[in-house]
């Protein structure tokens, strides 16, 4: 997790600084003030960063876990302990178990971003013409506004609409569907969506990682005789197995957080109802405050599992952060 | 021979890939300047009678709100970058330059924060935002944007490390304080890592729904992205005037890519593995 810096460096600096300061005869402003100010200043520091992190983050995490047993209703001044009710009710009631298996349609979908983002990156890490264009093509969706996309999309999937022209163009009638409209089909156009949105992100990062690699490795390799496929097997997907870790609870905890792109496109009708939006109208249009945060809390417990087994199965010595 | 068919089979996918993701792009940009009839009578891929009807994106500017919807986001990024930057450096400084009792666990506290996908919480964000009489003012995201931003504190404290030591000291013989060595010394040595900072979460703050969408609904004062949302309503059936206000949107990002393109993956690749 860390390295460890010397701590004895900052130490004697620290402690050093006011004697040197006073041995030059410095004012004593500097020294007047002596260890005691010294130690309190890296608390001074954390001050502001720490009560933003407490009041906007861990305050709001705690109040939900506690709103989650009342019946509050975001207005009353009274919340009345119900216990576990919310819980079950989020479990029994139909309409909030369809919000997990919504969420299934862009969990796979991911895998199919991932796929896609790893050939691309694969490919346009050995010599490629036009690479940079070809880059940023594949990029760029990701930089864009997710209402523009929506829109973009409303557009393009709405009956005699892009794709439809395409398809007829091609001769291919029988295809043409209500791509937003039909509950069967649509939550397969937002998961496509959403590929088409996220690609680019784990295209750039599986890229960055690929690129990390000493370019004498492949020649090596190619000495040795291996292909392209061997290349691959044995010194790309090595490299990048942090990455794809990282991604891997990406898009976990995104495809249980999708909320722009259903929001802008069905508003969450025809059966695209996502977990945050049914959150939203639950604890902001029915007031329904104490069910919205047992949903959240649920929502919460499932991304830190995930992570913390994440953790477990692949070690990850990467990320090293003081 | 394989060869040949390998580097084919490459460029036809790239060529593909490339389709898919300017084709919608491009027939929106081709619907933004057809006029209201046009727009219904031609199909999607017709060009548009004339390239330089920019009447949509007039209508899209002054009456949808988008030139407002600027100048809103650009003052929620102007005071959120300010006080991100501040923060992010602060935090980054003491935790990399002194040894304190409870530094792990602060850290510690950073780390797991990460983990709470920001949306989850909204719902008891709410409550507070509101207590503190922030709801339905700008502040209400200046403060979201600032305070919830951890990658930031990460990037900075990456770089902090790479800041020698030797400054500080050479600072401190010279009878500097902790905050001139702060302000002085550690934030101009940090510029990388503001750069990418900026470009991070300017992105960040012009691409942002969800948040203005819980707490702002005055349209006076909507972002760029709300203000489009606001297209779907009153102009729901007119796609030649929403085609313009999605372009309009697009342009800035689009200018600032090609612009800082290596800072932009740079960027991407080191906030998204911290």
């Amino acid at each position: 997790m860390t390295t460890a810096p010397s701590p004895l460096r900052s130490g004697t600096a620290a402690r050093q600084a006011p004697g040197a300061g006073a041995a030059r005869g410095t004012t004593p402003g500097g020294t007047g003030r002596g260890p005691w100010l010294r130690r309190l200043t890296p608390y001074l520091f954390l001050l502001v960063p720490v009560a933003l992190l407490l009041v906007l983050t861990y305050l709001p995490v705690a109040n939900m876990f506690w709103y989650s047993v009342t019946d509050w209703d975001g207005l009353d001044k009274v919340k009345n302990f119900v216990g576990p009710d919310n819980y079950v009710e989020v479990f029994t009631e139909p309409d909030n178990l369809r919000v997990f298996y919504v969420s299934l349609y862009y969990f796979v979908a991911s895998f199919v971003q991932m796929a896609l983002a790893l050939y691309f990156a694969t490919i346009l890490s050995f010599k490629v013409r036009l690479k940079n264009l070809w880059k940023g093509i594949l990029f760029f969706p990701y930089l864009i506004n997710g209402v523009a996309i929506g829109l973009i999309f409303l557009n393009f999937l709405k009956p005699g609409g892009g794709l439809d022209t395409v398809l007829l163009a091609a001769g291919l009638d029988a295809l043409v569907q209500q791509w937003t409209g039909d509950p069967e089909i649509a939550n397969y156009s937002l998961a496509a969506v959403s590929v088409w949105r996220y690609m680019g992100l784990n295209f750039v990062m599986f890229l960055g990682a690929i690129q990390s690699i000493d370019g004498q490795i492949y020649e090596a390799a190619e000495l040795d005789g291996a292909n392209r496929w061997h290349q691959f097997r044995h010194i790309i997907a090595p490299s990048i197995k942090p990455i794809l870790g990282l991604s891997f609870i990406l898009a976990i905890s995104g495809s249980l957080s999708v909320f722009e792109i259903p929001y802008v496109m069905t508003g969450g009708g025809n059966g695209t109802e996502t977990f945050v939006i049914r959150t939203v109208w639950m604890a902001f249009n029915r007031g329904m405050v104490g069910l919205a945060s047992a949903m959240a809390v649920i929502l919460l417990i499932i991304v830190l599992l995930v992570t913390w087994v994440q953790r477990r199965v692949v070690p990850d010595e990467e990320v090293d952060l003081t | 021979m394989t060869r040949a068919v390998t580097s084919t089979f490459k460029y036809v996918s790239l060529v593909l890939a490339s389709v898919a993701m300017l084709l919608p792009i491009g027939l929106i940009v081709f619907g933004s300047f057809k006029t209201n009839q046009e727009f219904l009578a031609t199909n999607p891929f017709t060009l548009p009678a004339s390239w330089t009807n920019l009447e949509n994106y007039a209508t899209a500017w002054t009456r949808g709100g988008m030139g407002l919807g600027f100048v809103n986001t650009f003052i929620v990024f102007a005071a959120a970058i300010v006080g991100t930057i501040l923060i992010g450096a602060a935090a980054a400084y003491a935790l990399d330059r002194f040894r304190f009792h409870g530094r792990r666990g602060v850290l510690n506290m950073f780390l797991l924060a990460t983990l709470v996908p920001g949306v989850t919480t909204q719902v008891a964000t709410f409550q507070i935002i509101n207590a503190l009489g922030l709801y339905n003012t700008r502040w209400a995201l200046i403060v979201l944007f600032m305070g919830t931003d951890i990658i930031s504190i990460y990037i900075f404290l990456q770089f902090m490390r790479s800041i020698p030591r030797s400054l500080d000291e050479a600072a401190m013989i010279e009878g500097a304080g902790h905050l001139r060595i702060f302000f002085q010394i550690i934030l101009p040595n940090l510029k990388p890592a503001i750069a990418t900072v900026v470009i991070i979460k300017g992105i960040g703050i012009y691409n942002e729904f969800y948040l203005p969408f819980l707490y702002l609904p005055d349209s006076d004062l909507r972002p760029v992205s709300t203000a489009l949302f606001a297209f779907k309503g009153p102009y729901g059936s007119e796609w030649e005037i929403i085609s313009a206000a999605v372009v309009i949107t697009i342009i800035p990002i689009l200018v600032l890519f090609l612009f800082l393109q290596r800072y932009i993956y740079n960027g991407f690749t080191s906030g998204a593995t911290k």
